[in-house]
């Protein structure tokens, strides 16, 4: 149970950053051609390979209840941020985040810059600044999540079946995943994000959670009733005072 | 140097972003239940409550700059 949860919040946490990388990286494709995106991409791949490469055997010689309290006190800090985020969006407090917008304002800049050369250093610097940044959050997404659980390959498992899923969709759509509900998932991430990290974190500080592992769900249904009661609060409060952001 | 900076500013955006509160709130609490469960008293609620409290303010406070803002408007409206 506490593997296949790991897994699924390693997948949707991932493709998030991943839809936004392919964001970039399609903007720069369709403007300045591929070929120097896609030494861009392929250069960014390789430095994150290098960098997971040299941190990653690091964790494993840790203490796990070091690794659970640090990691999951970092881990909850990181998701709180994006639950706070996700509800401020939810109440109408926050701007959604709009894929299209984001798309459409990158090939502005782009044409902006200028025309493309044989050797487009735009196109491959834009690309690869955009996959490095997505990627480097994807790796510490995966080093929390699998270094807690003493268990890397599983969240990387979950990970490279959401580069497959967004690498699929991005062939397909050539354009930015804007049919990805994006703000949903983002709600999603989120309440995993800070259920996880509530639940290493108390375990590293030396809390016996009552059932165990199964209190992992628990802790889910306790984080979702907050969050929706929070939104509700707030969806009221933004109406009685008109307040609504576009 | 202008590099290590922005680095330092990429994951500092990255895990603590707009409200820096909820970072050392959390950080409180995740201390404060550590002392309690080492004394073997029950701290398994400690950071459920913590966490609903630090999130509750934090998006109360973001309200309530709305709120202000949409009073100092009406009130320009209205002079």
């Amino acid at each position: 149970m506490h593997s296949v949860l790991l897994v699924v919040a390693a997948f949707l946490a991932s493709a998030v950053e991943m839809v936004e990388a392919l964001t970039i990286v399609l903007a720069v494709g369709v403007t300045r051609g591929w070929r120097s995106a896609g030494w861009g991409v392929a250069t960014a791949l390789v430095a994150l390979v290098a960098i997971a490469g040299i941190f990653g055997p690091a964790l494993a010689n840790l203490p796990i209840d070091v690794l659970r309290l640090v990691i999951g006190t970092i881990l909850l800090i990181f998701g709180l941020q994006w639950l706070r985020k996700a509800i401020l969006r939810s109440s109408g407090l926050k701007a959604q985040h709009d894929e299209d917008a984001i798309f459409r304002a990158e090939i502005r800049e782009l044409r902006a810059a200028g025309q493309r050369g044989v050797g487009d250093w735009y196109a491959f610097t834009v690309a690869f600044k955009g996959v490095f940044l997505e990627g480097l959050e994807v790796a510490f997404i995966i080093v929390t999540f699998g270094g807690a659980q003493k268990n890397v390959g599983l969240a990387a498992i979950g990970a490279a079946a959401a580069l497959v899923v967004v690498c699929i969709a991005g062939v397909i759509a050539h354009a930015p995943l804007s049919r990805v509900p994006e703000n949903t998932l983002k709600f999603g991430v989120g309440i995993m994000l800070s259920s996880f990290g509530i639940f290493w974190s108390a375990e590293g500080a030396g809390v016996s959670w009552p059932g165990a592992d199964a209190s992992l769900l628990g802790v889910i249904a306790f984080v979702m009733v907050l969050s929706f009661g929070l939104v509700a609060l707030l969806r009221r409060s933004v109406a009685d005072a008109g307040l609504a952001v576009a | 140097m202008k590099w290590l900076t922005q680095f330092a500013r990429f994951w500092y955006d990255f895990i603590v972003g707009d409200d820096w509160t909820i970072a050392v709130a959390v950080v409180i609490v995740v201390a404060i239940t550590d002392v309690v469960a080492n004394a073997g008293r029950v701290a398994w609620p400690i950071i459920p409550i913590g966490v609903g409290v630090v999130l509750s303010l934090s998006v109360r406070r973001v309200l309530r700059v709305h709120q202000e803002a949409a009073r100092k408007l009406g009130e320009e409206g209205t002079q």
